[in-house]
């Protein structure tokens, strides 16, 4: 079910305030942050952002078409390496079959 | 037989069944175009007047989008969560489950047929 409308999307409150003080300052600067699951809202748009991946920090740099959707979506969790261990070159040319992934 | 959003051509069913046979047009948005135009659902798409005809493919125009531009917008919609590079995107590219379903198992319609791995244990039992 999606979130109630009544309670507006979910913004981290910390992050917010970070991003606005760089607005303020006309000032881009990385934020490293493990808030994955704050929406993103149009003050975001242009900054760049290190999402924690459970890992590491993947860069995510905000686009206009990202506005709505969450910065967790942007900084994967999961790695697939592709399958196969016995016979890695017959795996390698099995894989490509399906859709490259990226 | 009448031609409404180009291509398509329903037939002598009654006219709420013949909208449905547009991409775009259900069950319920047939009857509420229907309901908008004051034309009794049950009736034949054959016995319809010009200006009923004309009626009804205006109100699809104004407030519908059927066919290609549905079929477009929706890539469109596709294409966009691609190109930023979100999970729901990369789920797409892969043609893999997009809302969070399990593919240990099933996921059959995304996947496409079976891939049997040579090898693999339990294939000799399957007969596979």
């Amino acid at each position: 079910m999606s979130r109630s409308s009544k309670k507006g999307p979910f913004v981290n409150e910390k992050l917010f305030a970070k991003v606005m003080k760089l607005n303020e300052n006309r000032a881009k600067q990385v934020i490293k942050t493990w808030a994955r699951a704050c929406t993103i809202i149009p003050e975001f748009v242009g900054h760049t952002f290190e999402v924690h991946n459970g890992n590491k920090f993947l860069k995510v740099f905000v686009q206009e078409d990202m506005v709505g959707h969450k910065l967790g979506e942007f900084s994967p969790t999961r790695v697939f390496k592709g399958h196969g261990g016995v016979k890695k070159p017959e795996a390698a040319g099995a894989a490509p079959a399906a859709p490259a992934p990226k | 037989m009448p031609r409404i959003a180009g291509v398509d051509i329903p037939n002598d069913k009654p006219i709420w069944v013949s909208l449905t046979y547009l991409f775009g047009i259900g069950r319920t948005n047939s009857r509420q175009i229907l309901k908008e135009a004051t034309i009794d659902p049950q009736r034949r798409a054959k016995d319809l007047t010009e200006d009923e005809l004309a009626k009804i493919i205006n109100l699809i125009d104004k407030e519908f989008l059927v066919e290609g531009a549905l079929r477009r917008s929706i890539q469109q919609n596709i294409a966009r969560l691609r190109d930023i590079g979100s999970y729901r995107g990369n789920r797409h590219r892969r043609s893999l489950p997009v809302r969070g379903q399990r593919t240990r198992s099933n996921a059959r319609t995304r996947k496409g047929p079976r891939k049997t791995v040579a090898g693999k244990k339990g294939v000799k039992e399957l007969g596979k």
